[in-house]
Protein backbone atom coordinates (compact mmCIF):
# COMPACT_ATOMS: atom_id res chain seq x y z
CA UNK A 1 0.00 0.00 0.00
CA UNK A 2 1.20 3.66 0.05
CA UNK A 3 4.24 4.99 1.56
CA UNK A 4 4.69 7.68 3.81
CA UNK A 5 5.80 9.72 0.86
CA UNK A 6 2.82 8.53 -1.38
CA UNK A 7 0.33 9.31 2.09
CA UNK A 8 1.94 13.11 1.85
CA UNK A 9 0.97 13.23 -2.11
CA UNK A 10 -2.48 12.60 -1.08
CA UNK A 11 -2.66 14.97 0.94
CA UNK A 12 -1.83 17.44 -0.93
CA UNK A 13 -3.77 16.67 -3.89
CA UNK A 14 -6.88 16.54 -0.85
CA UNK A 15 -5.65 20.08 -0.34
CA UNK A 16 -6.78 21.37 -3.69
CA UNK A 17 -10.54 20.51 -3.72
CA UNK A 18 -13.28 21.49 -1.45
CA UNK A 19 -14.19 18.11 -1.24
CA UNK A 20 -12.47 14.72 -0.54
CA UNK A 21 -14.36 12.85 -3.37
CA UNK A 22 -12.78 15.46 -5.88
CA UNK A 23 -9.36 13.75 -5.28
CA UNK A 24 -10.08 10.38 -6.26
CA UNK A 25 -8.93 10.21 -10.04
CA UNK A 26 -5.50 11.55 -9.36
CA UNK A 27 -5.56 9.74 -6.18
CA UNK A 28 -6.44 6.81 -8.26
CA UNK A 29 -3.68 7.67 -11.12
CA UNK A 30 -1.07 7.34 -7.90
CA UNK A 31 -2.07 3.84 -7.25
CA UNK A 32 -2.31 2.72 -10.97
CA UNK A 33 1.29 4.22 -11.36
CA UNK A 34 2.52 1.83 -8.46
CA UNK A 35 0.75 -1.69 -9.21
CA UNK A 36 -0.04 -1.36 -12.99
CA UNK A 37 -4.44 -1.24 -12.07
CA UNK A 38 -6.61 -1.18 -10.11
CA UNK A 39 -7.90 -4.76 -7.82
CA UNK A 40 -11.48 -4.00 -6.25
CA UNK A 41 -8.97 -4.28 -3.32
CA UNK A 42 -7.11 -1.23 -4.85
CA UNK A 43 -10.49 0.93 -5.17
CA UNK A 44 -11.43 -0.23 -1.23
CA UNK A 45 -8.08 1.09 -0.21
CA UNK A 46 -8.53 4.61 -2.24
CA UNK A 47 -12.33 4.71 -0.82
CA UNK A 48 -10.86 4.53 2.66
CA UNK A 49 -7.95 6.91 2.34
CA UNK A 50 -10.64 9.48 1.00
CA UNK A 51 -13.53 8.01 3.46
CA UNK A 52 -15.88 8.04 0.54
CA UNK A 53 -17.64 5.07 -0.90
CA UNK A 54 -16.07 2.38 -2.32
CA UNK A 55 -19.45 2.31 -5.09
CA UNK A 56 -18.23 6.00 -5.79
CA UNK A 57 -14.62 4.66 -6.16
CA UNK A 58 -15.88 2.06 -8.93
CA UNK A 59 -17.78 4.12 -10.50
CA UNK A 60 -15.05 6.71 -11.66
CA UNK A 61 -13.02 3.38 -12.30
CA UNK A 62 -15.10 2.02 -14.53
CA UNK A 63 -16.23 5.84 -16.32
CA UNK A 64 -12.50 6.68 -17.23
CA UNK A 65 -11.06 4.26 -20.44
CA UNK A 66 -7.76 5.00 -18.77
CA UNK A 67 -8.21 3.55 -15.64
CA UNK A 68 -7.79 -0.95 -16.10
CA UNK A 69 -9.48 -3.21 -13.41
CA UNK A 70 -7.21 -5.61 -14.01
CA UNK A 71 -3.46 -6.45 -15.39
CA UNK A 72 -2.33 -5.68 -18.57
CA UNK A 73 0.78 -6.02 -20.38
CA UNK A 74 3.86 -4.28 -18.91
CA UNK A 75 3.93 -2.20 -22.12
CA UNK A 76 0.74 -1.34 -23.39
CA UNK A 77 0.76 -0.16 -27.14
CA UNK A 78 -1.96 2.09 -27.57
CA UNK A 79 -2.09 2.52 -31.30
CA UNK A 80 -4.87 5.69 -32.82
CA UNK A 81 -6.50 4.62 -35.30
CA UNK A 82 -9.06 7.77 -35.58
CA UNK A 83 -9.63 9.95 -38.72
CA UNK A 84 -6.42 11.78 -38.83
CA UNK A 85 -3.90 8.61 -38.27
CA UNK A 86 -6.24 6.58 -40.47
CA UNK A 87 -5.64 8.43 -43.26
CA UNK A 88 -1.70 8.43 -42.90
CA UNK A 89 -2.08 4.45 -42.75
CA UNK A 90 -2.49 3.41 -38.98
CA UNK A 91 -3.69 0.05 -40.90
CA UNK A 92 0.31 -0.66 -41.70
CA UNK A 93 1.39 0.01 -37.61
CA UNK A 94 -1.31 -1.90 -36.37
CA UNK A 95 -0.24 -4.97 -39.24
CA UNK A 96 3.53 -4.37 -38.30
CA UNK A 97 3.12 -4.84 -34.37
CA UNK A 98 0.10 -7.73 -34.94
CA UNK A 99 2.69 -9.44 -36.87
CA UNK A 100 5.42 -8.84 -34.41
CA UNK A 101 4.59 -9.76 -30.91
CA UNK A 102 1.77 -12.01 -32.38
CA UNK A 103 -1.42 -10.88 -31.35
CA UNK A 104 -4.23 -8.70 -32.28
CA UNK A 105 -5.66 -5.63 -30.48
CA UNK A 106 -6.99 -5.88 -27.78
CA UNK A 107 -4.77 -8.89 -26.53
CA UNK A 108 -1.70 -9.96 -24.04
CA UNK A 109 1.24 -11.60 -25.21
CA UNK A 110 1.40 -14.77 -23.25
CA UNK A 111 4.16 -13.67 -21.17
CA UNK A 112 2.89 -10.66 -20.02
CA UNK A 113 4.97 -8.04 -21.77
CA UNK A 114 3.01 -6.33 -24.11
CA UNK A 115 -0.61 -5.45 -24.90
CA UNK A 116 -2.16 -4.13 -28.00
CA UNK A 117 -5.01 -2.13 -27.96
CA UNK A 118 -6.87 -0.01 -30.44
CA UNK A 119 -7.31 3.49 -29.22
CA UNK A 120 -8.94 7.06 -29.91
CA UNK A 121 -7.66 10.35 -30.88
CA UNK A 122 -5.02 10.96 -28.98
CA UNK A 123 -4.26 14.58 -29.94
CA UNK A 124 -1.08 13.96 -32.30
CA UNK A 125 -2.75 14.54 -35.80
CA UNK A 126 -0.07 16.12 -36.99
CA UNK A 127 2.68 13.49 -36.18
CA UNK A 128 0.03 10.48 -37.46
CA UNK A 129 0.03 7.75 -37.53
CA UNK A 130 1.14 7.26 -33.44
CA UNK A 131 1.18 5.48 -30.55
CA UNK A 132 1.30 5.69 -26.78
CA UNK A 133 3.66 2.80 -25.06
CA UNK A 134 2.93 3.42 -21.71
CA UNK A 135 2.82 6.88 -20.78
CA UNK A 136 5.33 8.25 -23.74
CA UNK A 137 3.96 9.50 -27.54
CA UNK A 138 5.77 7.95 -30.38
CA UNK A 139 5.00 9.40 -33.19
CA UNK A 140 5.21 9.88 -37.19
CA UNK A 141 5.46 6.14 -37.32
CA UNK A 142 6.86 3.69 -39.90
CA UNK A 143 7.51 -0.12 -39.77
CA UNK A 144 10.93 0.55 -39.19
CA UNK A 145 10.56 2.74 -36.66
CA UNK A 146 7.86 0.26 -34.67
CA UNK A 147 10.51 -2.62 -34.75
CA UNK A 148 13.26 -0.13 -33.22
CA UNK A 149 10.67 0.69 -30.62
CA UNK A 150 10.00 -3.08 -29.52
CA UNK A 151 13.66 -3.83 -30.43
CA UNK A 152 14.40 -0.88 -27.36
CA UNK A 153 11.35 -2.34 -25.05
CA UNK A 154 12.69 -6.01 -25.44
CA UNK A 155 16.30 -4.81 -24.51
CA UNK A 156 15.27 -2.50 -21.46
CA UNK B 1 2.03 49.03 -32.77
CA UNK B 2 2.10 47.86 -36.19
CA UNK B 3 -0.92 46.60 -37.84
CA UNK B 4 -1.08 43.13 -38.27
CA UNK B 5 -2.17 41.90 -41.86
CA UNK B 6 -2.27 38.09 -43.30
CA UNK B 7 0.96 38.50 -45.07
CA UNK B 8 3.38 40.44 -42.13
CA UNK B 9 1.49 38.16 -39.45
CA UNK B 10 3.89 37.39 -36.34
CA UNK B 11 2.70 34.64 -33.76
CA UNK B 12 1.68 35.85 -30.64
CA UNK B 13 0.29 32.72 -29.16
CA UNK B 14 3.18 30.45 -30.40
CA UNK B 15 5.60 33.20 -31.05
CA UNK B 16 8.62 30.38 -31.92
CA UNK B 17 10.99 32.11 -29.05
CA UNK B 18 13.68 29.90 -28.21
CA UNK B 19 13.20 28.49 -24.37
CA UNK B 20 9.61 30.71 -23.92
CA UNK B 21 8.42 27.78 -21.51
CA UNK B 22 10.99 29.09 -18.89
CA UNK B 23 10.08 31.69 -16.24
CA UNK B 24 13.17 34.18 -16.99
CA UNK B 25 12.82 33.62 -20.71
CA UNK B 26 9.05 34.91 -20.73
CA UNK B 27 9.62 37.62 -18.30
CA UNK B 28 12.26 38.61 -20.51
CA UNK B 29 10.06 39.06 -23.39
CA UNK B 30 7.17 40.91 -22.00
CA UNK B 31 5.47 38.32 -19.49
CA UNK B 32 3.31 38.93 -16.83
CA UNK B 33 3.32 42.64 -17.54
CA UNK B 34 -0.03 42.38 -18.50
CA UNK B 35 -0.74 41.05 -15.19
CA UNK B 36 0.58 43.65 -13.39
CA UNK B 37 -1.31 45.78 -15.56
CA UNK B 38 -4.53 43.94 -14.98
CA UNK B 39 -4.13 44.16 -11.19
CA UNK B 40 -4.31 47.88 -11.31
CA UNK B 41 -7.79 48.40 -13.12
CA UNK B 42 -11.21 47.19 -12.17
CA UNK B 43 -11.97 43.39 -12.63
CA UNK B 44 -15.06 45.50 -14.54
CA UNK B 45 -12.46 47.27 -16.64
CA UNK B 46 -10.85 43.93 -17.91
CA UNK B 47 -14.19 42.19 -18.97
CA UNK B 48 -14.75 45.57 -20.74
CA UNK B 49 -11.40 45.67 -22.28
CA UNK B 50 -12.00 41.53 -23.69
CA UNK B 51 -15.85 42.43 -24.54
CA UNK B 52 -14.08 45.36 -26.72
CA UNK B 53 -11.81 42.60 -28.22
CA UNK B 54 -13.96 40.47 -30.12
CA UNK B 55 -12.74 37.50 -28.83
CA UNK B 56 -14.73 34.70 -28.77
CA UNK B 57 -13.96 31.11 -27.48
CA UNK B 58 -11.68 29.01 -29.26
CA UNK B 59 -13.03 25.63 -27.83
CA UNK B 60 -15.82 25.26 -30.69
CA UNK B 61 -18.79 27.07 -29.98
CA UNK B 62 -17.57 31.15 -30.67
CA UNK B 63 -19.09 32.36 -27.43
CA UNK B 64 -18.12 36.01 -26.68
CA UNK B 65 -15.75 35.59 -24.25
CA UNK B 66 -16.43 38.79 -22.33
CA UNK B 67 -19.88 38.46 -22.07
CA UNK B 68 -19.30 35.17 -20.76
CA UNK B 69 -17.01 36.53 -18.16
CA UNK B 70 -20.34 39.01 -17.33
CA UNK B 71 -22.62 36.39 -16.62
CA UNK B 72 -20.68 35.90 -13.32
CA UNK B 73 -22.46 36.76 -9.83
CA UNK B 74 -21.33 40.06 -8.77
CA UNK B 75 -23.03 39.78 -5.62
CA UNK B 76 -22.43 36.82 -3.94
CA UNK B 77 -21.24 35.18 -1.31
CA UNK B 78 -19.84 31.89 -2.67
CA UNK B 79 -16.51 30.92 -4.17
CA UNK B 80 -16.76 31.45 -7.83
CA UNK B 81 -13.96 28.98 -10.04
CA UNK B 82 -12.34 29.14 -13.06
CA UNK B 83 -12.10 26.06 -15.59
CA UNK B 84 -9.61 25.67 -18.18
CA UNK B 85 -10.71 23.70 -20.22
CA UNK B 86 -7.60 21.72 -21.84
CA UNK B 87 -9.25 17.98 -22.34
CA UNK B 88 -8.38 18.81 -25.99
CA UNK B 89 -9.89 15.09 -27.49
CA UNK B 90 -11.59 16.34 -30.43
CA UNK B 91 -9.99 13.95 -33.80
CA UNK B 92 -8.08 16.44 -35.93
CA UNK B 93 -7.55 18.86 -32.80
CA UNK B 94 -3.66 19.35 -31.42
CA UNK B 95 -3.47 22.75 -31.02
CA UNK B 96 -3.32 23.16 -26.80
CA UNK B 97 -0.81 21.04 -26.35
CA UNK B 98 1.37 23.49 -28.30
CA UNK B 99 0.56 25.76 -25.24
CA UNK B 100 1.53 23.82 -22.67
CA UNK B 101 4.87 22.69 -24.36
CA UNK B 102 6.23 26.08 -25.55
CA UNK B 103 4.20 29.04 -24.20
CA UNK B 104 2.83 27.96 -20.74
CA UNK B 105 3.53 31.00 -18.97
CA UNK B 106 0.90 32.72 -20.87
CA UNK B 107 -1.63 30.25 -20.34
CA UNK B 108 -1.31 30.51 -16.59
CA UNK B 109 -0.90 34.89 -17.10
CA UNK B 110 -4.23 34.44 -18.82
CA UNK B 111 -5.67 32.16 -15.62
CA UNK B 112 -4.98 34.73 -13.49
CA UNK B 113 -5.79 37.99 -15.19
CA UNK B 114 -9.47 35.64 -15.71
CA UNK B 115 -9.20 34.80 -12.09
CA UNK B 116 -8.62 37.75 -11.02
CA UNK B 117 -12.09 39.77 -13.84
CA UNK B 118 -14.26 36.72 -12.68
CA UNK B 119 -13.68 37.04 -8.71
CA UNK B 120 -12.24 33.63 -8.57
CA UNK B 121 -9.95 32.48 -5.82
CA UNK B 122 -9.13 29.25 -7.50
CA UNK B 123 -8.27 27.97 -10.62
CA UNK B 124 -8.33 24.65 -12.25
CA UNK B 125 -6.47 23.59 -15.71
CA UNK B 126 -8.16 20.50 -17.24
CA UNK B 127 -5.76 18.32 -19.18
CA UNK B 128 -6.42 14.86 -20.40
CA UNK B 129 -4.83 11.93 -19.18
CA UNK B 130 -3.57 10.90 -21.80
CA UNK B 131 -1.50 14.46 -22.18
CA UNK B 132 0.50 13.19 -19.22
CA UNK B 133 3.72 14.40 -20.00
CA UNK B 134 2.43 18.17 -20.81
CA UNK B 135 0.55 17.78 -17.35
CA UNK B 136 4.20 17.68 -16.01
CA UNK B 137 5.25 20.64 -18.15
CA UNK B 138 2.65 22.26 -16.79
CA UNK B 139 3.02 21.72 -13.24
CA UNK B 140 6.85 22.39 -13.68
CA UNK B 141 5.54 25.84 -15.59
CA UNK B 142 2.99 26.71 -12.44
CA UNK B 143 5.59 25.75 -9.40
CA UNK B 144 8.14 28.51 -11.06
CA UNK B 145 5.13 30.91 -11.23
CA UNK B 146 4.42 30.29 -7.79
CA UNK B 147 7.85 30.73 -6.88
CA UNK B 148 7.93 34.22 -8.51
CA UNK B 149 4.51 34.99 -6.71
CA UNK B 150 2.25 35.22 -9.89
CA UNK B 151 0.22 33.16 -8.18
CA UNK B 152 -0.89 32.01 -4.75
CA UNK B 153 0.35 33.17 -1.61
CA UNK B 154 3.09 35.13 -2.53
CA UNK B 155 1.12 37.27 -5.27
CA UNK B 156 0.75 39.96 -2.58
CA UNK B 157 4.63 40.54 -2.46
CA UNK B 158 5.67 40.07 -5.94
CA UNK B 159 2.25 42.56 -7.20
CA UNK B 160 1.49 44.56 -4.19
CA UNK B 161 -2.26 43.30 -4.59
CA UNK B 162 -4.75 41.55 -2.24
CA UNK B 163 -5.86 39.45 -4.61
CA UNK B 164 -4.30 35.50 -4.91
CA UNK B 165 -5.40 32.78 -7.05
CA UNK B 166 -4.25 29.14 -6.53
CA UNK B 167 -4.05 27.41 -9.93
CA UNK B 168 -4.09 23.28 -10.25
CA UNK B 169 -3.79 20.77 -12.98
CA UNK B 170 -6.48 18.36 -12.93
CA UNK B 171 -5.59 15.44 -15.10
CA UNK B 172 -8.49 13.04 -16.44
CA UNK B 173 -8.35 9.59 -17.43
CA UNK B 174 -9.67 9.36 -21.04
CA UNK B 175 -12.68 10.48 -22.16
CA UNK B 176 -13.72 12.65 -24.81
CA UNK B 177 -16.80 13.73 -23.47
CA UNK B 178 -15.03 15.68 -20.06
CA UNK B 179 -14.58 18.66 -22.93
CA UNK B 180 -18.14 19.13 -22.89
CA UNK B 181 -17.95 21.69 -19.89
CA UNK B 182 -20.83 20.30 -17.72
CA UNK B 183 -19.03 16.84 -17.90
CA UNK B 184 -15.88 18.80 -17.27
CA UNK B 185 -17.09 19.68 -14.18
CA UNK B 186 -18.30 16.96 -12.89
CA UNK B 187 -15.23 15.14 -13.72
CA UNK B 188 -13.34 18.14 -11.35
CA UNK B 189 -15.59 16.74 -8.88
CA UNK B 190 -14.48 13.42 -8.91
CA UNK B 191 -17.85 11.97 -10.77
CA UNK B 192 -18.42 9.95 -13.71
CA UNK B 193 -18.26 12.37 -16.91
CA UNK B 194 -21.68 12.77 -17.67
CA UNK B 195 -22.78 16.15 -18.70
CA UNK B 196 -25.36 18.03 -16.72
CA UNK B 197 -28.85 19.51 -18.19
CA UNK B 198 -28.75 22.94 -18.76
CA UNK B 199 -30.03 25.36 -17.45
CA UNK B 200 -29.00 26.00 -14.53
CA UNK B 201 -26.07 27.51 -16.33
CA UNK B 202 -22.13 27.31 -14.90
CA UNK B 203 -22.20 30.98 -14.09
CA UNK B 204 -25.29 30.46 -11.28
CA UNK B 205 -24.52 26.73 -10.75
CA UNK B 206 -21.07 25.36 -11.52
CA UNK B 207 -18.47 23.46 -9.33
CA UNK B 208 -19.94 22.03 -6.35
CA UNK B 209 -23.29 24.56 -6.85
CA UNK B 210 -20.66 28.09 -7.31
CA UNK B 211 -20.76 30.16 -9.70
CA UNK B 212 -17.96 29.12 -12.43
CA UNK B 213 -16.65 29.92 -16.09
CA UNK B 214 -14.78 27.42 -18.55
CA UNK B 215 -13.06 28.47 -21.16
CA UNK B 216 -10.59 26.85 -23.70
CA UNK B 217 -6.65 26.99 -22.96
CA UNK B 218 -6.19 28.86 -26.30
CA UNK B 219 -8.86 31.50 -25.54
CA UNK B 220 -7.25 32.08 -22.07
CA UNK B 221 -3.89 32.92 -23.85
CA UNK B 222 -5.53 35.25 -25.93
CA UNK B 223 -5.75 37.17 -22.88
CA UNK B 224 -2.71 38.58 -21.63
CA UNK B 225 -2.26 40.04 -24.96
CA UNK B 226 -5.76 41.81 -24.95
CA UNK B 227 -4.65 43.48 -21.91
CA UNK B 228 -1.53 44.16 -22.83
CA UNK B 229 -2.60 45.70 -26.12
CA UNK B 230 -5.46 46.38 -25.76
CA UNK B 231 -9.20 45.38 -26.97
CA UNK B 232 -8.78 47.96 -29.92
CA UNK B 233 -5.58 46.52 -31.46
CA UNK B 234 -6.61 42.75 -30.95
CA UNK B 235 -9.83 43.52 -33.21
CA UNK B 236 -8.19 44.47 -35.84
CA UNK B 237 -6.17 41.30 -36.45
CA UNK B 238 -8.26 38.85 -38.61
CA UNK B 239 -11.95 38.55 -39.56
CA UNK B 240 -14.08 41.35 -38.66
CA UNK B 241 -16.69 39.47 -36.54
CA UNK B 242 -14.37 36.98 -35.04
CA UNK B 243 -11.07 38.26 -34.44
CA UNK B 244 -7.93 37.41 -33.53
CA UNK B 245 -5.27 35.04 -33.78
CA UNK B 246 -6.41 31.14 -34.74
CA UNK B 247 -4.36 28.01 -34.02
CA UNK B 248 -5.02 25.97 -36.81
CA UNK B 249 -4.12 22.20 -36.90
CA UNK B 250 -3.65 20.57 -40.27
CA UNK B 251 -3.94 17.11 -40.49
CA UNK B 252 -4.37 13.99 -43.24
CA UNK B 253 -3.27 14.12 -46.75
CA UNK B 254 -1.03 17.15 -46.92
CA UNK B 255 2.99 17.60 -47.11
CA UNK B 256 3.51 19.72 -44.12
CA UNK B 257 0.98 19.30 -40.93
CA UNK B 258 1.20 20.82 -38.10
CA UNK B 259 -0.28 23.63 -36.12
CA UNK B 260 -0.17 27.28 -37.29
CA UNK B 261 -0.88 30.16 -35.74
CA UNK B 262 -3.02 32.72 -38.47
CA UNK B 263 -5.33 35.91 -38.22
CA UNK B 264 -9.20 34.07 -38.68
CA UNK B 265 -10.22 35.19 -42.12
CA UNK B 266 -7.11 33.05 -43.63
CA UNK B 267 -8.38 31.51 -46.43
CA UNK B 268 -8.83 27.23 -46.30
CA UNK B 269 -7.32 27.15 -49.62
CA UNK B 270 -4.16 29.00 -48.13
CA UNK B 271 -3.80 27.01 -45.08
CA UNK B 272 -3.84 23.99 -47.17
CA UNK B 273 -1.32 25.18 -50.05
CA UNK B 274 0.72 28.43 -48.46
CA UNK B 275 1.04 27.17 -45.09
CA UNK B 276 0.36 23.24 -45.27
CA UNK B 277 2.46 22.34 -48.20
CA UNK B 278 -0.46 20.67 -50.80
CA UNK B 279 -1.38 18.01 -50.62
CA UNK B 280 0.86 15.28 -50.17
CA UNK B 281 1.57 13.60 -54.28
CA UNK B 282 -0.59 16.46 -55.91
CA UNK B 283 -3.58 14.87 -55.95
CA UNK B 284 -6.78 16.67 -55.56
CA UNK B 285 -8.78 16.72 -52.77
CA UNK B 286 -11.62 15.16 -51.82
CA UNK B 287 -12.95 16.52 -48.68
CA UNK B 288 -11.78 18.78 -45.82
CA UNK B 289 -12.80 19.10 -42.34
CA UNK B 290 -12.49 22.63 -41.43
CA UNK B 291 -12.89 22.07 -37.56
CA UNK B 292 -12.50 18.82 -35.94
CA UNK B 293 -14.17 15.48 -36.66
CA UNK B 294 -17.71 16.62 -35.58
CA UNK B 295 -18.14 19.57 -37.95
CA UNK B 296 -19.47 19.32 -41.45
CA UNK B 297 -17.31 17.90 -44.64
CA UNK B 298 -16.83 20.03 -47.07
CA UNK B 299 -16.80 18.48 -50.62
CA UNK B 300 -13.24 19.77 -52.16
CA UNK B 301 -14.96 21.67 -54.96
CA UNK B 302 -16.49 23.38 -51.85
CA UNK B 303 -13.71 25.20 -50.26
CA UNK B 304 -12.49 28.16 -53.07
CA UNK B 305 -13.16 31.28 -51.05
CA UNK B 306 -13.90 29.16 -48.02
CA UNK B 307 -11.77 31.38 -44.73
CA UNK B 308 -11.11 30.25 -41.64
CA UNK B 309 -13.82 32.07 -39.36
CA UNK B 310 -17.36 31.35 -37.66
CA UNK B 311 -19.04 33.56 -40.20
CA UNK B 312 -17.52 32.06 -43.69
CA UNK B 313 -17.49 28.54 -42.40
CA UNK B 314 -21.03 28.81 -41.49
CA UNK B 315 -22.24 30.27 -44.97
CA UNK B 316 -20.37 27.67 -46.91
CA UNK B 317 -22.00 24.89 -44.19
CA UNK B 318 -19.69 23.89 -41.84
CA UNK B 319 -18.15 25.42 -38.99
CA UNK B 320 -14.60 26.49 -37.55
CA UNK B 321 -15.05 24.31 -34.41
CA UNK B 322 -11.69 23.74 -32.78
CA UNK B 323 -9.89 24.55 -36.29
CA UNK B 324 -8.53 21.21 -36.87
CA UNK B 325 -8.43 21.21 -40.33
CA UNK B 326 -8.21 17.15 -41.80
CA UNK B 327 -7.56 16.91 -45.31
CA UNK B 328 -8.45 13.61 -47.45
CA UNK B 329 -7.53 13.22 -51.23
CA UNK B 330 -9.11 12.00 -54.21
CA UNK B 331 -8.40 7.95 -53.66
CA UNK B 332 -10.15 8.35 -49.81
CA UNK B 333 -12.84 6.29 -48.93
CA UNK B 334 -15.21 7.83 -47.66
CA UNK B 335 -17.40 5.36 -46.43
CA UNK B 336 -14.75 3.65 -44.47
CA UNK B 337 -14.14 7.31 -42.66
CA UNK B 338 -17.39 8.13 -41.56
CA UNK B 339 -17.55 4.61 -40.03
CA UNK B 340 -14.53 5.53 -38.29
CA UNK B 341 -16.05 8.87 -37.19
CA UNK B 342 -18.93 7.26 -36.11
CA UNK B 343 -16.97 4.67 -33.96
CA UNK B 344 -15.63 7.24 -32.57
CA UNK B 345 -19.03 8.91 -30.77
CA UNK B 346 -20.14 5.46 -30.13
CA UNK B 347 -17.23 4.91 -28.19
CA UNK B 348 -17.13 8.22 -26.63
CA UNK B 349 -21.01 9.01 -25.72
CA UNK B 350 -21.38 8.70 -21.95
CA UNK B 351 -24.75 6.71 -22.35
CA UNK B 352 -26.56 8.58 -20.95
CA UNK B 353 -29.17 9.83 -23.04
CA UNK B 354 -31.09 7.33 -25.30
CA UNK B 355 -31.15 9.13 -28.85
CA UNK B 356 -27.21 9.89 -28.71
CA UNK B 357 -25.94 5.72 -27.02
CA UNK B 358 -28.23 4.04 -29.49
CA UNK B 359 -29.05 6.14 -31.81
CA UNK B 360 -24.40 6.21 -32.61
CA UNK B 361 -24.39 2.76 -31.95
CA UNK B 362 -27.36 1.79 -34.58
CA UNK B 363 -25.81 4.38 -37.33
CA UNK B 364 -22.14 2.43 -36.91
CA UNK B 365 -24.01 -1.68 -37.35
CA UNK B 366 -25.59 0.47 -40.50
CA UNK B 367 -22.39 1.54 -41.67
CA UNK B 368 -20.19 -1.36 -40.84
CA UNK B 369 -22.88 -3.58 -42.78
CA UNK B 370 -22.39 -1.41 -46.18
CA UNK B 371 -18.75 -1.62 -45.59
CA UNK B 372 -19.18 -5.76 -45.43
CA UNK B 373 -21.05 -5.79 -48.54
CA UNK B 374 -24.50 -5.81 -47.63
CA UNK B 375 -25.78 -2.37 -47.83
CA UNK B 376 -29.47 -1.62 -49.11
CA UNK B 377 -29.40 1.99 -51.22
CA UNK B 378 -32.20 2.72 -48.90
CA UNK B 379 -29.57 2.44 -45.58
CA UNK B 380 -28.31 5.82 -46.80
CA UNK B 381 -31.88 7.84 -45.83
CA UNK B 382 -32.05 5.50 -42.74
CA UNK B 383 -28.41 6.73 -41.60
CA UNK B 384 -29.64 10.18 -42.57
CA UNK B 385 -32.82 9.67 -39.95
CA UNK B 386 -31.01 8.00 -37.33
CA UNK B 387 -28.95 11.50 -37.33
CA UNK B 388 -31.73 13.90 -37.35
CA UNK B 389 -33.32 12.22 -34.70
CA UNK B 390 -29.95 12.34 -32.45
CA UNK B 391 -29.73 15.91 -33.24
CA UNK B 392 -31.37 18.57 -30.57
CA UNK B 393 -32.39 15.53 -28.30
CA UNK B 394 -29.56 15.21 -25.90
CA UNK B 395 -28.21 16.74 -22.95
CA UNK B 396 -25.20 17.77 -24.51
CA UNK B 397 -23.71 18.45 -27.69
CA UNK B 398 -22.03 15.13 -28.48
CA UNK B 399 -25.10 13.66 -29.54
CA UNK B 400 -25.00 16.87 -32.29
CA UNK B 401 -21.40 16.47 -32.76
CA UNK B 402 -21.99 12.88 -33.68
CA UNK B 403 -25.27 13.73 -36.08
CA UNK B 404 -23.48 16.34 -38.29
CA UNK B 405 -20.60 13.99 -39.72
CA UNK B 406 -23.20 11.51 -40.72
CA UNK B 407 -25.78 13.64 -42.12
CA UNK B 408 -23.58 15.85 -43.85
CA UNK B 409 -20.97 13.15 -45.22
CA UNK B 410 -24.09 10.68 -46.75
CA UNK B 411 -25.54 14.19 -48.25
CA UNK B 412 -22.70 15.31 -49.43
CA UNK B 413 -21.25 12.10 -50.96
CA UNK B 414 -23.98 10.46 -51.70
CA UNK B 415 -22.44 9.12 -55.27
CA UNK B 416 -19.69 7.81 -54.20
CA UNK B 417 -22.02 5.80 -50.78
CA UNK B 418 -24.54 4.64 -53.34
CA UNK B 419 -21.50 3.49 -56.15
CA UNK B 420 -19.93 1.60 -53.50
CA UNK B 421 -23.26 -0.36 -52.46
CA UNK B 422 -24.13 -0.72 -56.12
CA UNK B 423 -20.34 -2.18 -56.70
CA UNK B 424 -20.03 -4.65 -53.44
CA UNK B 425 -23.85 -5.67 -51.94
CA UNK B 426 -26.29 -8.26 -53.63
CA UNK B 427 -28.79 -6.11 -51.77
CA UNK B 428 -28.16 -3.22 -53.63
CA UNK B 429 -31.65 -2.48 -55.19
CA UNK B 430 -34.08 -0.17 -54.54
Amino acid sequence: MFTEEEHRKVQEIRSHYPTAQAAVMSVLHLYQDKYGYISFEGMQYVAELLEIPVEHVLGVVTFYEMYHDHPIGKFHLQVCTNVSCLLRDSDTVLETISKRLGIAPGETTDDGTFTVTEVECLGSCGTAPMMSVNKEYKENLTPEKINEIIDALLAS
Amino acid sequence: MMVQTMDNYQPILLPGIPDLHKINVYEKHGGYQALRKALAITPEDIIEEVKRSGLRGRGGACFPTGLKWSFMPRDTDKPKYLCVNGDESEPGSFKDRQIFEFNPHLLIEGTVITSYAIGARVAYIYIRGEYEHWVRLMEKALADAYESGYVGEKMSGTLGTDFKVDIYVHRGAGAYICGEESSLMNSIEGKRGYPRVKPPFPAQNGLWGCPTTINNVETISNVPHIIRNGGDWYNQIGAEKHPGPLLIGVSGHVNKPGVYELPTGVLLTDVIYKYAGGVRGDKKIKCVIPGGSSMPPLRGDQIEGVRMDAESLREAGSAVGTAGVIVMDEDTDMVRVLTRITKFYKVESCGQCTPCREGTGWALKVLERIRRGEGRIEDLDLLVSIANNIEGNTVCALGDAAAWPIRHTITRFRDEFEEYIRKTSKLAAA
